[in-house]
Order: structure tokens, then C-alpha cells, then sequence
């Protein structure tokens, strides 16, 4: 329904890029379109207008207009203009004095019980002693919720019903952690709005007698415009200290981050990944600028794939690739390595240009053309698959049969992967981790050449 | 003046007024400028521009923002109007033409058991809209029985039970981590036998809609419900939280495919956000809103009036 950022820029600089030379007019066309992809993405308008101005300040410059290749230049400058507006990842501040007092607040529903468990579980893991407090009084079966979570991870939980006030109740945490020497108490408080006055006197509340070192904004990144107003009207009450992001495992483009990140100017400091305890991750700004942009979220992939597929394999994967040996072996090799990443949605939703395709096509289908592909190159002899150029059409028929599929099959898997080596080619393999240079920062992400690079 | 053109009666009922306070916060905000902008400008490009972007900022959407913007200027031209006033009365007419549902809602049909499914992603406000709508069916003579599907969050089964015991309802629950399926299949049972109830209204879990393998169990869910009652579910609500932006309509999409959701219940309207986003689902997937969220108390909840929506979020 709504095209995917990236390729609405693209649509943009494909126009410029026939035109040739690059016009005032011409960016001015290409900044309407930035700005509706941004909106889009759920950035705010008004974020979005000061963000549109800066871009189109440096477009009109010599680096955009002089180049051969504009449209990778303005993307270059966007991308660029986003990592610096998310800003730099910061840690948790756990400096003076013991115990430190982590709150957090937020919206209805936004991932504050969650997120405490797992904020607990991350300092646990990191040798600290955390303790968790129930705070909201409110939601029925709130404080269960905590209390069955901190169980889980083996974190105690503080509680004393529903009946005592907040703000009573964290100050009694607080001097339960200096006695029982916890090292961090992280207050779960209940979800509000912002303009609830009454709601929003008890943070102030919690907060006069807890004095915490970090009073975290929980953002659920489906959020949309209002997300600023939240943000305000949350900082002006209790001075956020920095934001956390959840759900950023669906599909939400998470352009409210940049917003909050915006009107508040406190940092981003994790992302919520899923619904399972160890699903956080330090915030990455570059990672979070792709997916705004539309670009998947590929890091995370290459994350998980690391986690499956050994530095050998991948360097192996890596060498054949640089010197054009890639063949059906290798391709049979990565299709195998790429089933046990996980369900095809997942993977497919992080890869740039995909993520959009996953909508689209029926995931079974997907899968099953998966194993079509699999059973035609398993078909093949191994001579066949280390020398497709020898694939003529006897061989084909043979293949079709053997793999029960059609000659058409085979032949279209055969011309899609002569197309992926050409395009290995072209993209002009740079290299692992170790050539991570600033220069490879183009139109495709990096972590994309890494992709077919044996994913590493 | 919008409501005797749609034909209805010129006084508010109690639904559209708690309807209409709530959104108050809105119309003052963004959308509140939507009227004062057909006020003091005459109609120029100017206009439509800055039109375009108050829908935008209503979470409304670029698409069917500009759609809206391009209707009204052409029946404006067209019906050669020259006020703004009037300019700004088609806008709203086209609104609420979107909004318009094409379709009754399935709840009041006469049948044995009516069953309802409540999904949505995590935190949306299933849990609490289902006790409100307990409640609400309940003060309309219905019997009403809630089943706990929502097997998975920590606390989600002792949740419902209290909203279960606010709204005067049996709760038909198995232990946490238990088969959602097998939990219909019992709620059903035991709606049709021993509490012979004549509405089901069943809790799933908040679930990612890009997370296949839990899209792939509410397929399941209602497989089970369809075998054991003719056409069942007959309707499945998408809750969908007024403050999410785009990704609303991604949501929209992918649980009408998997969950064949038949209509939205927009939550958390006492807040400032407007749910613009509902314009999209309704125009583009025809999914229409049938209920709204007010509150966080058991009566704050209301059948969607187009009409009074559009009122709220433009302004008078
Ligand atoms: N202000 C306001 N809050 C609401 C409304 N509806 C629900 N909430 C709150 O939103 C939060 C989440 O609601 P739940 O009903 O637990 O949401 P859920 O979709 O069942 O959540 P999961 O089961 O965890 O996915 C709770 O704090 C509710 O009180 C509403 O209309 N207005
Ligand atoms: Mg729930």
C-alpha cells in the first residue's frame, strides 16, 4: 500500500538521474518527496520541516550538485542527517552513590513492565543487584505481572498492594535496597497520559523521594505525531533523563523516535526487540536511521547470523565471493545456513527491499519456493553445481525431472543466479568487518554487501 | 450542522457526548486549527496546503490526506463554492463518508452464541476494552462469558478475571501457558452448556502482526470457533491504540488477512491523539471502526459514531 521509503527515494532520483544535471527545482522536488517519506515513517511535521531544511541546505551545495551521482549523495546526506539527529548511544548513568534509582514512565501500554524485567536482567547479567518495584497500583494484575517476571529472571520484586500510594511504596524500596545492599532499584510505574494532572503529580511524587539517576521514557515505536507532545508534556513534569524504544521488532518505521529524540534532547539508550526478557540491545543510531529510512533493519540479521554461522564459514563464503567462485555449492550452503536463521518473515523483514515484498507474498509460498530451489540444486550433479556454464538443456530436463519441477523452474533459478553474481560483482565486494570504513556508507547498507559476503 | 446533513437527530445522544469530551483535547490541538483555518483564509492553494498537512498531523496519513484535500477542492470547484465555511463542511462530509461503515455490525443478529475475538499487538488495550464491552453488553441484557486466550503474558489470565468480576461475568481460564485453542474450544462449551451464554468474547495475545508462527495460532483460534458454532467468530475487533501513526494500517492489514478482522475498537481517545489513522484502514481495507475506548474506567466506552468522530477531530 504505501510504497517503502527507500524506493520512493529512489523513484525520486531515478528522475533526477535521467535528467542528468541537477536543478534547484530538482531538489526541491526531491525534498517534497524526503519529507512525505519521513512523515510516512511517522516522523513529526514539525521535526520533519527543520529536518528538510538542513538536508536541502547541504543538496543545494557543491557536493549534490557537482557529483555524477546525485541521488546517492542526497540519500548519503539523509542518512547522515539522521544518525546525527538520533544521536550518540549512551549507557545507563549508574555513577555515585548506591543504590541508584532507575524510573520509568510512559504511556498506557507502552512496555514499561516489560522493560523493567529485562533493564533487571541486563544489570543482573552485568553483576549488579537489582530489585523491581511495583508501582502501578492501577492496572489490575499489574504487580502479578512484575512479580512473575521477576521470578523468572530471579530478580526480587517489592511490592505492598494496591491500597498504599506510589510514591510511599518506591521510597520504601528505596530504603529496603540500602539495607539489603541492591545496587539498583528500578520503579515500574503505572502507564498515564500526559495530561493527566493528577497522574502526573504522583511521578513528580515518586520522584521527590526516590531523586532517580535516570527517569527513562518508555516509546512504543508505533507511536505517531503525538509523540512529542507525550515527550514534552512527560519532560516538562518529571526532566526525562533518556528514552527507551520497544516493539521495534515489528514492522514500524519508529520515526517517533526521532521526534521525542528532538523535543526532549535526552538520549536513546535501548531498544525493546521482543517480547522474551534478554530482547534489549543498546541503541545504535545508525541502525535506527536505516530502518526510519526503510532500509530493514540487515545489522540485526548479520547479528543473528553471526550467531549461527562460524567466522570460518563465513570468511570461506567471503574469499569465493571476492574471486567470483561463488557457485550453486556455496548458493545450496547459504540457502541451508539462511533456513535455520529462523522463519522467512524475520529474515525477509530486515532485508532492505524485502521487508516490503514479506507483506506482499504468501510466506508459505515463500517457503515452499524455498525448498523448490533447494530440491533443483540438489538434483544437480556435483560437477553441475561447481560449473553451472555446463548447464545445457539436456541437463536442465534431467534436473526438472529429477527435482519434480518444471524445465521453466530451472531455468529461472539458473538465470536468478547468474543475476545475483553479477550483481555480487558489481557491488564490488569491500570486504568484513574489517573494511568497515566510513566510505561504504552508499545507497545500498553496508551490512547488504555483507549479506551476500557470507553474512558476516 | 454536519449531523442534520447526515441526516440525524439534531441532539447529541450520551454516546456521542462522551465521545465528543474526550476528543475536546484534540479539537483544541491540531484539529481545532482545521476550523479556524476555513475560517480566516479565503480559499487559496495556501488553503489545501495547509489543510493537507493538519490531516497529516492528525496521524490521517499522507495517501488519504491528500485524497481528502483533492476531493473537497474539487467538488469545491465543481459546486463553485466561495465560502470557506462551506469548503470546510464537504471536508467533513468526505470524512465521515470514509468513515461510514458499509456494513451492520454481526453482535445483535439472532443467534444461539455470538462469538467475538479481541486481537491487536501487545499493549493495545484488549484486555480492558474486553471488560468495558462485557459491560456494556451486559447492560443490554445480554449473557455474557469471557475466555482467557491470552495464555502467554505474564498475569494477562489474572487480569481479565478481575475486569471478569468488575463486569459481573464468568471467565472460562486454563493456567497460564495452556493452548489457546483448547481454551476456546472450552469457552465455547461452556458458553453453549453449563452458563448458557449467548455472547463469547475471547482475549488473545498482544502479538507482533509481522510475527508469522503467532499470526499463524489465531488462524487456529478461530478454526476452533468455527467448528464448534456456525460462522464463528462472527466478528473479530482489531484493537488498535489512537496514538500509533502509520503502522496502523500494517496492522490493519495483516490481522483482516490472518484474523479476518471485521472492525476496529480505537483506544486511549481521551488522550491527545487522534487515531486519524482509522481514516486509512477504513478507506483502504474497508475495515470499519465499530467501538471507541475512553478511559481506563468499565463505562468508558462507546459504539464509533462517524459523525460525532468527524465532529470531534475538526471542531464545530
Ligand atoms: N487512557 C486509556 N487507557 C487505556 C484505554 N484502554 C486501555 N488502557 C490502558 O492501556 C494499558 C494496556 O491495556 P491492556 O488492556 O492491558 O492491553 P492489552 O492489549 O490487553 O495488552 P497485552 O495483553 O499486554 O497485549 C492499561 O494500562 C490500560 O488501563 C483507554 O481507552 N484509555
Ligand atoms: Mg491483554
Amino acid at each position: 500500500m504505501f510504497e517503502s521509503l527507500t524506493d520512493k527515494l529512489q523513484g525520486v532520483f531515478d528522475k533526477l538521474a535521467r535528467q542528468g544535471k541537477l536543478t534547484e527545482a530538482d531538489v526541491n522536488a526531491a525534498m517534497r518527496e524526503v519529507r512525505l517519506a519521513l512523515l510516512e515513517a511517522d516522523v513529526n511535521y514539525k521535526v520533519v520541516k527543520d529536518f528538510v531544511a538542513r538536508v536541502r541546505e547541504r543538496a543545494v551545495g557543491r557536493e549534490v550538485m557537482e557529483s555524477l551521482t546525485p541521488a546517492q549523495q542526497v540519500v548519503k546526506i539523509v542518512n547522515e542527517e539522521l544518525i546525527e539527529l538520533l544521536g550518540k548511544p549512551a549507557p545507563l548513568n549508574l555513577s555515585g552513590q548506591t543504590p541508584h534509582v532507575l524510573m520509568l514512565v510512559g504511556l498506557q501500554g507502552s512496555g514499561k513492565t516489560t522493560m523493567a524485567a529485562k533493564l533487571a536482567l541486563r544489570l543482573r547479567k552485568s553483576g549488579q543487584r537489582p530489585i523491581l518495584v511495583a508501582a502501578d497500583i492501577y492496572r489490575p494484575a499489574a504487580i502479578q505481572q512484575l512479580e512473575i517476571l521477576g521470578k523468572q529472571i530471579d530478580v526480587p520484586v517489592h511490592s505492598e498492594g494496591t491500597s498504599v500510594p506510589a510514591a510511599t511504596i518506591a521510597k520504601n524500596a528505596v530504603r529496603l535496597a540500602r539495607e539489603k545492599a541492591y545496587t539498583t532499584v528500578i520503579l515500574d510505574t503505572a502507564g498515564r497520559l500526559q495530561i493527566d494532572d493528577q497522574m502526573m503529580q504522583e511521578l513528580e511524587q515518586v520522584r521527590m523521594v526516590t531523586r532517580p539517576s535516570e527517569i527513562l521514557l518508555i516509546v512504543d515505536a508505533m507511536t505517531g505525531q503525538e509523540a512529542v507532545h507525550v515527550a514534552e508534556g512527560f519532560n516538562q513534569r518529571v526532566a526525562l533523563t533518556g528514552l527507551i524504544m520497544t516493539k521495534i521488532d515489528g514492522d514500524a518505521r519508529g520515526g517517533a523516535a526521532l521526534s521525542v529524540r528532538q523535543v526532549t534532547g535526552v538520549p536513546i539508550k535501548f531498544l525493546g526487540t521482543g517480547e522474551k526478557l534478554p530482547d534489549i540491545e543498546p541503541f545504535q543510531p545508525d541502525r535506527l536511521a536505516g530502518r526510519i529510512l526503510g532500509m530493514g533493519d540487515v545489522l540485526s540479521l548479520i547479528e543473528r547470523a553471526q550467531e549461527t554461522i562460524t567466522e570460518e564459514d563465513a570468511a570461506a563464503m567471503e574469499r569465493k565471493l571476492q574471486d567470483g567462485n561463488f557457485d550453486f555449492e556455496d548458493f545450496r550452503d547459504q540457502l541451508r545456513q539462511i533456513k535455520k536463521l529462523g522463519p522467512l518473515t524475520d529474515i525477509l523483514g530486515m532485508i532492505p527491499g524485502l521487508n516490503r515484498m514479506t507483506k506482499e507474498i504468501d510466506m508459505n509460498e515463500a517457503e515452499g519456493s524455498l525448498k523448490v530451489t533447494e530440491a533443483i540444486i540438489n538434483s544437480m550433479t556435483a560437477q553441475e553445481r561447481r560449473n553451472p556454464s555446463i548447464l545445457n538443456a539436456g541437463r536442465r530436463r534431467r534436473i526438472a525431472a529429477g527435482s519434480g519441477t518444471t524445465v521453466q523452474d530451472v531455468n529461472q533459478l539458473v538465470k536468478q543466479f547468474r543475476d545475483m553474481q553479477k550483481l555480487m560483482k558489481e557491488m564490488g565486494i569491500t570486504g568484513g568487518r574489517k573494511g568497515k570504513q566510513r566510505r561504504g556508507r552508499s545507497m545500498l547498507p553496508r551490512g547488504m554487501s555483507n549479506m551476500f559476503g557470507g553474512m558476516n | 450542522m454536519l449531523r442534520n446533513l447526515f441526516g440525524r437527530p439534531s441532539k447529541a445522544t450520551e454516546d456521542d457526548v462522551r465521545l465528543e469530551n474526550s476528543l475536546a483535547k484534540t479539537r483544541s490541538g491540531v484539529f481545532g486549527r482545521l476550523g479556524s483555518i476555513f475560517q480566516a483564509n479565503e480559499i487559496t492553494d495556501e488553503l489545501w496546503e495547509e489543510l493537507e498537512e493538519t490531516l497529516i498531523l492528525g496521524d490521517v496519513g499522507v495517501p488519504v490526506a491528500q485524497e481528502l484535500v483533492e476531493r473537497t477542492q474539487k467538488r469545491v470547484e465543481r459546486e463553485n463554492i466561495k465560502a470557506t465555511r462551506d469548503a470546510y463542511l464537504i471536508l467533513q462530509q468526505e470524512m465521515v463518508r470514509i468513515l461510514t461503515p458499509a456494513e451492520p455490525m454481526r453482535i445483535d443478529d439472532p443467534r444461539l452464541l455470538t462469538i467475538v475475538l479481541v486481537v491487536g499487538v501487545n499493549g493495545s488495550g484488549k484486555t480492558t476494552t474486553i471488560g468495558k464491552m462485557a459491560h456494556w453488553y451486559k447492560n443490554r441484557g445480554r449473557k455474557v462469558v469471557l475466555g482467557a486466550a491470552d495464555t502467554f503474558r505474564a498475569a494477562a489470565i489474572d487480569q481479565l478475571k478481575i475486569w471478569g468480576e468488575r463486569a459481573g461475568v464468568d471467565i472460562i481460564a486454563h493456567e497460564p501457558g495452556a493452548d489457546p485453542g483448547a481454551v476456546v474450544f472450552d469457552a465455547v462449551r461452556a458458553s453453549q452448556e453449563s452458563r448458557q451464554a449467548d455472547l463469547l468474547i475471547v482475549d488473545t495475545a498482544g502479538r507482533l502482526q509481522t510475527k508469522y508462527n503467532l499470526m499463524q495460532e489465531l488462524e487456529k483460534i478461530k478454526r476452533v470457533a468455527a467448528k464448534q458454532v456456525h460462522r464463528a467468530p462472527h466478528e473479530v475487533f482489531l484493537v488498535l491504540d489512537a496514538s500509533t501513526g502509520q503502522n496502523a494500517i500494517s496492522q490493519a492489514k495483516s490481522f483482516k488477512d490472518s484474523a479476518g478482522v471485521t472492525g476496529i475498537i480505537l483506544t486511549k481517545l481521551d488522550g491527545t491523539s487522534k487515531g486519524g489513522a482509522v481514516l486509512s484502514i477504513n478507506h483502504e481495507l474497508g475495515v470499519p471502526v465499530r467501538f471507541v475506548g475512553t478511559g481506563e474506567q468499565i463505562a468508558d466506552f462507546a459504539e464509533f459514531d462517524p459523525v460525532a468522530f468527524v465532529e470531534g477531530l475538526v471542531g464545530q
